[in-house]
């Protein structure tokens, strides 16, 4: 059962890290800033996302767990808000 | 074999190197976001060196709120910049500059090689005040800010209030009293709008969470009030409320809560413990989260007065 969950964690931890290393070729390599944008974004939101639910069977308490999914709750109005601020600042260079 | 140690080595080289991006970078915006960065990077030194307490600081002060001030000092700069640029400095300038900036670096070097071995350390006396009249307190960081080194903690604050003071006194004569210049654009964006208020509620509840937690845990008043002042500085931008007269009473009697609570709780120590800012042992922790819940509001009120800048008595 143990040996399940840690199973689990590495699994979803792995996949987490797999989109920030994603997300951040994508950040380097990408052409101009509203694709960079987009890859950043999939590195925040779903990365960060795998990464919380990796840990969230190693957490101490239900709140620590409940601390863990707020944190990512919180990246992900943050993250698409200034995103999409990002974006209206260039669209309005580009003008 | 842990993999940690590569892993700090790496930090350490990561920030280095972003330092001196900092300062080569030509572009101003760009300079002051690698300043946030290199606050972020500085932040995760300090939890590797177990001082969570002082990474939440820095990660919400050295990087968060001074990485707004920088932004807006940036604007205003480029504003003022476009009519009056004087000449490039010269040869010689530059030379004596760089030679002042190496004789601070090597001052500073020298001072942290030749330290003693061990160290003179006030650390000892500390951790005793921290189990003598904090110890109602779980976290000796607390115990110690408040009870130990209380003066300079009150200081601290009064710190804050004269950059608010320099900061009002820079608007014309004629702007006194008035409130400082909008933060936002005049139509703000909804993704903005929605931001603040989606973020705002949450953040006010965890700014003071982290205030009331900072008695047991990492935390207190300073961390929280930052959190709280950018709650403030998000509605200010988005234009859901709009930065207050200088000439407020509230606003003012805000400000000057935090130092002037403890320094009447210090003065009453005579009276009360023996000595000035001495806290009687039974009362100790109520009385010092009483303390700080009023330095929480002048942090709150002081942090959010700095970014909006001087009066400006244009209502736009």
């Amino acid at each position: 059962m143990i040996a399940l969950v840690d199973l689990f964690s590495l699994a979803a931890i792995g996949a987490g890290v797999f989109f920030f290393f994603a997300g951040t070729v994508g950040l380097l390599r990408f052409p101009d800033s509203l694709t960079r944008l987009h890859a950043l974004a999939k590195a925040d939101n779903l990365g960060l996302g795998l990464v919380a639910l990796g840990l969230l069977p190693r957490a101490d308490t239900a709140l620590a767990a409940l601390k863990l999914i707020v944190i990512w709750a919180l990246v992900l109005l943050s993250g698409a808000s200034t995103a999409q601020l990002i974006g209206r600042a260039l669209r309005r260079g580009r003008k | 074999m842990s993999v940690l140690p590569f892993l700090d080595v790496a930090l350490a080289l990561l920030i280095v190197g972003l330092a001196v991006w900092t300062i080569a970078a030509r572009v101003l915006f760009a300079s002051v976001v690698g300043y946030v960065a290199y606050g972020l990077l500085l932040a995760l030194v300090w939890v590797r060196l177990y001082a969570p307490d002082v990474a939440l600081t820095e990660a919400a002060v050295g990087s968060g709120v001074t990485g707004v001030l920088l932004i807006t000092a940036g604007k205003r700069l480029g504003a003022a910049r476009a009519g009056e640029a004087g000449p490039a400095p010269g040869l010689a300038q530059k030379l004596f500059a760089g030679a002042l900036a190496l004789l601070v670096a090597g001052a500073l070097a020298a001072v942290i090689l030749i330290l003693p071995d061990p160290a003179p350390s006030l650390a000892p006396q500390a951790a005793a005040a921290a189990d003598g009249p904090g110890a109602g307190l779980g976290n000796p960081i607390t115990a110690v800010l408040i009870s130990y080194r209380s003066f300079d903690t009150m200081l601290e604050k009064v710190v804050l209030i004269l950059a608010v003071l320099g900061v009002w006194s820079v608007g014309a004569d004629k702007a006194w009293g008035a409130a400082p210049a909008p933060l936002g654009q005049r139509n703000p964006y909804g993704a903005s709008v929605f931001l603040a208020q989606m973020l705002a509620p949450v953040g006010a509840v965890i700014g003071v969470h982290i205030f009331w937690v900072g008695a047991d845990a990492p935390g207190g008043a300073f961390q929280g009030g930052a959190l709280l002042a950018a709650m403030w500085m998000i509605a200010m931008m988005a234009r859901i409320t709009e930065p207050p007269r200088i000439d407020a009473r509230r606003l003012r009697l805000a400000l000057v809560a935090g130092p002037a609570v403890f320094l009447i709780a210090g003065l009453a120590g005579p009276l009360m413990a023996g000595s000035f800012f001495a806290f009687p042992h039974a009362f100790a922790k109520p009385i010092i989260l009483f303390i700080e819940a009023f330095m929480l509001l002048s942090i709150a009120v002081a942090l959010p007065a700095l970014v909006a800048g001087p009066p400006s008595g244009r209502s736009e």
